[in-house]
């Protein structure tokens, strides 16, 4: 089992949702993050004080999947949080040691 | 009162007789005039409007422009200030601003309206217009609020990093020691039925024993007002009095208290501009009542200043932005309604007596200098005025006051200068040079005194209860520091 964390552009949550949907990923937890990456921030002007927003508004999508699909789900969002211009994102993949679904107790394979 | 006072009432020539004295129709002091009802309408909404600036208007445009920690400090400190004010303004401030300061009354009222003695439901105030009045409970309303907003103004300064406590404190003196009497000394004025009186008395004299008696009890009348006011210094409805008063001590406030800690270092930026601008717009609505309200009747110059905030306010906001988009490159909202504010900040003083076009040059020519203050001398000199309240409402209200001697010009298209000795059209003479001078010297003095008096009062309540909140409180936020609450709970 692995788990795949994509930071991705905000806007692209609804491709990357139903792209994984159609290659049978069911399940996918995301949250609201700022960080930085290689995209320069802005800067924003309030009465002449001058603030460098350097750390973006970005989405982090985790899911975790069978070793098998992996590198499907991984092409799979690369494909469609792409843009090409600068501040697409990363993925990370990393190892998943258990899963449990809580409702009736299934774990690891069964639970995803 | 607020009234026009006769640059120079001694010097007025009188040539009405009786018979032009008729057509004029005024009623005399004697002739216990009444109020009309749509004056007194006018005046109880005006005064409502007025209480609209502070809260909610100033309270949600400041609250915005701090960050979410301190917003409810924002809201709590403007809130209180406007009940705190009201009670000292019922208890002393009426009689301290506008009673009889007997051999003071130069420089300040007397303790004879104290605790409103002998305002009753049938006293009744002056106004411009000889033999028109209003009740007097509806003037003391009319100043109260002008009184409650003058101090809520100030603490934009040194917002986000004072103690509430030192605000209530430094505002209870303040106004006692700072409002009252700059309020007194400019619109301390004298009474137009007494001086139309003394005027006819003067016009109807047979001999020169008779007209030497009618021309002292004019001189006697002229002079017994506030010193600025005697000068000539024309204030309408409080570009002196209000903004330039509240924003020295707001800058005098942003040194003393000191800045914010992370002040250049961490983002400070507004919280809710949408609250910002939602508050700047009550500001705009319930100036008409602030300007058009100082006209104390509802006439003809009531239209006129009326007319003169709607468009020195669009003029001010568009030269901001302009000036914004040309010099940053881009337009911003903040810009937009802060230009607003400037706006209406310098067509205060000249509001009654400028003429549209004249008001439209000093909205647009306004903005310029306020930006050039808010955004370069203030990082230049590095002091921390939190929300600008020196660079808006003391440099919009410099302009505007200085402005206001060019604007009443007739030949600029303003209304010129009221003499009531004048009989037959109440016109004076108006002296370019000698109006600017009475303009600058109600600026200088009201920069001085309230300059030096506020430095003296945060010097006070520092050493009662201190200013400043302890590092870690401040860190945190006043919201929670001070009050215990939090301006949202999601």
């Amino acid at each position: 089992m692995k788990i795949v964390t994509a930071i991705i552009k905000p806007f692209k949550l609804d491709e990357v949702r139903d792209a994984l949907t159609n290659i049978g990923v069911h399940g996918l937890t995301v949250t609201e993050v700022k960080g930085y990456g290689r995209q320069k921030g802005h800067t924003e002007i309030y009465r002449g004080a001058e603030y460098a927003i350097s750390f973006l508004p970005k989405l982090k999508i985790e899911v975790a999947v069978g070793a098998s699909v992996v590198d499907k789900v991984v092409e799979t969002i690369t494909a469609t949080a792409r843009t090409g211009q600068i501040g697409d994102g990363k993925i990370f993949v990393s190892p998943l040691e258990r899963a449990i679904r809580i409702r009736t107790g299934e774990s690891d394979a069964d639970a995803l | 009162m607020k009234l026009l006072m006769p640059r120079s009432a001694s010097a007025a020539s009188i040539l009405a007789g009786a018979a032009l004295i008729a057509l004029a129709g005024p009623a005399f002091a004697g002739n216990d005039p009444t109020p009309h009802p749509g004056d007194v309408a006018w005046m109880l909404t005006s005064t409502l409007l007025v209480l609209m600036m502070s809260v909610p208007g100033l309270a949600l445009f400041y609250g915005g422009l701090v960050r979410t920690k301190n917003m409810l400090s924002i809201l709590t400190q403007t809130f209180a200030i406007v009940c705190l004010v009201g009670i000292i303004w019922s208890i002393y401030g009426y009689s301290l601003a506008f009673g009889d300061g007997g051999g003071l009354n130069h420089y300040i009222g007397g303790f004879n309206k104290l605790f409103l003695k002998g305002v009753t439901a049938s006293s009744n105030s002056p106004t411009f217009t000889p033999g028109k009045v209003i009740p007097e409970y509806v003037y003391f309303a009319f100043q109260m609020t002008f009184a409650m907003i003058t101090p809520a103004l100030i603490v934009g300064a040194f917002a986000e990093r004072i103690k509430f406590s030192a605000v209530l404190l430094f505002v209870a003196l303040w106004v006692t020691f700072i409002y009252f009497p700059i309020a007194h000394w400019v619109w301390g004025v004298a009474d137009p039925n007494a001086l139309v009186d003394a005027a006819t008395q003067l016009a109807a004299a047979g001999d020169e024993t008779a007209k030497a008696a009618a021309q002292a009890k004019i001189d006697e009348i002229a002079g017994n007002v506030g010193w600025l006011a005697g000068k000539g210094a024309l204030d309408f409805a409080g570009g002196t009095v209000v903004h330039i008063n509240a924003g020295i001590a707001g800058l005098v406030g942003a040194i003393m208290v000191g800045k914010r800690i992370g002040y250049g270092r961490e983002i400070l930026a507004p919280h809710s501009l949408t609250l910002s601008m939602v508050g700047a717009s009550l500001l705009w609505v319930g100036w008409f009542g602030f300007n058009a309200g100082s006209n104390l009747e509802a006439n003809g110059v009531t239209g006129l200043a009326f007319v003169n905030t709607m468009v020195a306010t669009a003029a001010a906001g568009l030269s901001w932005m302009l000036t914004e988009w040309l010099v940053k490159g881009k337009p911003s909202l903040l810009g937009l309604i802060t230009g607003a504010v400037a706006g209406l900040v310098a067509v205060t003083p000249a509001s009654g007596y400028a003429g549209p076009m004249g008001s439209i040059i000093l909205g647009l020519a306004v903005s310029p200098i306020c930006l050039f203050f808010v955004e370069f001398v203030k990082h230049k000199l590095g002091y921390d005025d939190a929300l600008d309240v020196f660079g808006v409402h003391c440099i919009g209200g410099i302009t505007g006051a200085l402005a206001t001697g060019l604007l009443v010009n007739p030949a600029f298209g303003g209304v010129g200068i009221t003499d009531y000795t004048n009989l037959e059209s109440f016109v004076g003479t108006y002296d370019m040079a000698a109006q600017m001078k009475a303009q600058a010297t109600a600026v200088v003095a009201t920069l001085l005194f309230s300059g030096i008096g506020s430095a003296i009062l945060y010097k006070v309540v520092d050493i009662i209860v201190g200013l400043r909140p302890a590092p870690e409180q401040e860190r945190e936020g006043l919201d929670i520091a001070d009050h215990g609450e939090r301006a949202y709970n999601y």
